[in-house]
C-alpha cells in the first residue's frame, strides 16, 4: 500500500470535495450502484454458474453439487457452502497464499447471506435421512478487483444457484447413484442479494468502486430478501455508525436491493 | 438462525426465558479489571456463562516489522477460543469463524482507542474465550476495552457490546446460546455510548424493517446497562477496590 499512499491522499482530498458537492468521483449520486451485467451457465461443466460484472468488477461463481454425508446435527437437511477467493490476477497487490483475514470475511459475508435467508429450502434436499443428502457448493471467484467485492460475490453467487440444475440421485445399497442427464430445479424460495454502503466522514454511499473502497472510514453490507426484510448485515472498517444512519442504510439497501434483484432475475432464471 | 427445531421453549406463556429472563434483560455480567500480572492491562468478564479473559500488551515494537505504520500505532485483536470451552471439543488452531470475529472486533476497537501518539508500535489485545455460552463477541468486545482503559491507552469512550435477537417471534435482549441456535435472529451490537457511535454490528436471521430498527434500539439500550458495569469494574480498581 505504500507506494500508493500518496496518491490515495491526493485522491481521498478530491473525492471528499466532490462529496461535499453531492458528485462522485463517476458521476454517480450516492444511492446509486454500478452497472450490473449477469451471465448465467458461463461454465457448462458446474451444476450452475454466473459471471457477474459490477462496474470493473468482475466475480465468477460456480456451483458443484454432490451427495454428502450430513452434519450429526442436520440430517435432515441439504447442506450448502459458499466459499469466495480473489486471484492473483484481479489485482497487483493480492498474494497467493492462506487466506487473510479480509478474504476469509468476505466468503464468510457471501455465505451468511446466502444461508441465513433461507434462499435454499434444505429440506428439499435430502436423499436418506441422516445418511445421505445434496450438498451445494458455491465457489467465487474474484477475477477483476475495483472495489465492493461483498456485492458482486453476492449477486454471482444469487445467480448460480437461481440457475443451478440439481442432478437426481438414488440409493442404491446406501450409497447415492447419480442418474445420468435427469434433474430437479433448485428449491428456491428467495433472492437474497446484498448492498454495501461505505462511510465517507458523514457521507453515505452505495457501491463504493476502488478509488473509494480505499479510503472508506466504514462500510457496511446489509442483505435482504425478495420480501424486503433485512436478513444478514456486516459492519466493518474503522469508524462507526450512528442509529439514524443505520436506518438510512437498512431503507437504501431494500430500494437499491428491489432493483438489483430484478436484474438478477431476469438474467438468471431459466 | 435456522430456527432450528428444537423441545426447548424459548418463551413461556408469562414471557419468561429459557434461562428465566425477562425479554429485555441481560443476563448477569461482572467483569474486573486487572487480573493479570504480566500484561499491561486486563480484564475477566462473566457474561451469564461467558467466561473471557483478555490481556492488552503494549504498545511495544511490532513483529514482523513490516506490519509497523510510521504515522500511527496499529491495533491487532486475536479473538480465540479454548479446546474446552464448548460441548465438543473445539479444534484449537484458529477457525474461520475466530479469524473473522478477530478482525470485527478489531475495527469495533478502532474508533476508540488513540494510537496516533505511538507510531510504529503495536498494541495486542488478546481474547481467551474459557466458556461459551453465546455471545461471546460482544463479551468479549466488552471485556477489551476495560483491559485497554486499563493499561493506559488513549480511548474516546468504552465499546461495550450486547446482542439483540428474536426468539419465538419476539424480540429479545442478550441473545444466549439456546436463544441462538433455536431462535429466528442475532444481532450483536457494539456500541460507544457517549459518542452515540455503533462500532460493531453484524446480523443472522431475518427482521422486517420495522423489527431491524427496534432489535437496534433494544441492543443499544443493553449496551448502555453494560456500559455501566465496565466504568464499575474501572472504578473498583482504581478507586474504590483493595489495591488502593
Amino acid at each position: 500500500m505504500a507506494d500508493s499512499f500518496i496518491l490515495d491522499q491526493l485522491k481521498k482530498s478530491q473525492i471528499i470535495e466532490l462529496l461535499k458537492d453531492g458528485k462522485r468521483l463517476d458521476g454517480r449520486s450516492f444511492d446509486e450502484s454500478r452497472e450490473l451485467s449477469i451471465d448465467v451457465n458461463v461454465i457448462p461443466k458446474a451444476e450452475g454458474s454466473a459471471r457477474a460484472r459490477l462496474g470493473d468488477t468482475e466475480v465468477v461463481a460456480g456451483v458443484k453439487i454432490q451427495p454428502e454425508r450430513p452434519f450429526p446435527d442436520t440430517g435432515d437437511q441439504g447442506m450448502l457452502i459458499c466459499t469466495a477467493e480473489i486471484l492473483p490476477i484481479a489485482h497487483p497487490n493480492v498474494e497467493t497464499g492462506p487466506p487473510q483475514p479480509p478474504v476469509v470475511e468476505l466468503a464468510r459475508v457471501t455465505d451468511r447471506g446466502i444461508r441465513e435467508s433461507h434462499m435454499l429450502d434444505m429440506k428439499q434436499l435430502v436423499l436418506e435421512k441422516d445418511k445421505s443428502v445434496i450438498g451445494i457448493f458455491c465457489d467465487n471467484a474474484v477475477t477483476d478487483h475495483d472495489g465492493n467485492l461483498f456485492d458482486a460475490c453476492s449477486y454471482a453467487t444469487t445467480a448460480a444457484i437461481n440457475s443451478c440444475k440439481i442432478p437426481k440421485f438414488e440409493m442404491k445399497d446406501d450409497q447415492p447413484v447419480k442418474i445420468e442427464n435427469e434433474f430437479n430445479e433448485p428449491p428456491i424460495t428467495t433472492l437474497p442479494v446484498s448492498v454495501t454502503m461505505g462511510k465517507i466522514g458523514d457521507f453515505i454511499i452505495v457501491d463504493p468502486n476502488l478509488d473509494e473502497w480505499s479510503i472508506l472510514d466504514a462500510r457496511i453490507t446489509i442483505t435482504t430478501n425478495s420480501d424486503g426484510n433485512v436478513v444478514a448485515l456486516q459492519k466493518g472498517g474503522s469508524d462507526g455508525f450512528t442509529q439514524d444512519e443505520l436506518i438510512k442504510c437498512a431503507e437504501i439497501s431494500v430500494k437499491v436491493g428491489s432493483k438489483i434483484r430484478e436484474i438478477i432475475k431476469k438474467n438468471s432464471s431459466v | 438462525m435456522g430456527g432450528r427445531d428444537t423441545d426447548i421453549v424459548l418463551l413461556d406463556k408469562n414471557g419468561i426465558r429459557s434461562d428465566g429472563r425477562k425479554i429485555n434483560e441481560t443476563r448477569k455480567v461482572t467483569i474486573k479489571a486487572g487480573v493479570l500480572r504480566n500484561a499491561q492491562g486486563s480484564a475477566y468478564i462473566e457474561f451469564g456463562d461467558n467466561k473471557i479473559l483478555v490481556g492488552v500488551y503494549g504498545p511495544r515494537d511490532v513483529h514482523p516489522k513490516h506490519m509497523s505504520d510510521t504515522n500511527t500505532g496499529i491495533l491487532r485483536c486475536r479473538y480465540h477460543m479454548s479446546p474446552f470451552s464448548v460441548g465438543e471439543r473445539k479444534n484449537p488452531a484458529p477457525s474461520r469463524r475466530e479469524v473473522e470475529i478477530s478482525k470485527v472486533i478489531q475495527e469495533a476497537l478502532l474508533p476508540a482507542v488513540i494510537l496516533k501518539k505511538f507510531p510504529r508500535t503495536a498494541v495486542d489485545v488478546y481474547m481467551e474465550v474459557l466458556q461459551a455460552d453465546g455471545g461471546t463477541r460482544c463479551a468479549a468486545l466488552t471485556g477489551a476495552s476495560v483491559a485497554l482503559a486499563d493499561a493506559g491507552i488513549p480511548m474516546r469512550d468504552l465499546v461495550a457490546g450486547c446482542a439483540a435477537g428474536k426468539a419465538a417471534d419476539t424480540l429479545i435482549l442478550d441473545v444466549n446460546n439456546e436463544e441462538d441456535q433455536a431462535g429466528q435472529a442475532d444481532l450483536p451490537i457494539g456500541y460507544m455510548p457517549n459518542l452515540e457511535k455503533i462500532t460493531l454490528l453484524q446480523l443472522d436471521g431475518i427482521l422486517n424493517p420495522e423489527e431491524f430498527k427496534k432489535c437496534i434500539e433494544i441492543g443499544i439500550d443493553g449496551c448502555k446497562q453494560v456500559y455501566e458495569i465496565q466504568k464499575k469494574s474501572l472504578q473498583e480498581k482504581y478507586f474504590t477496590g483493595d489495591n488502593n
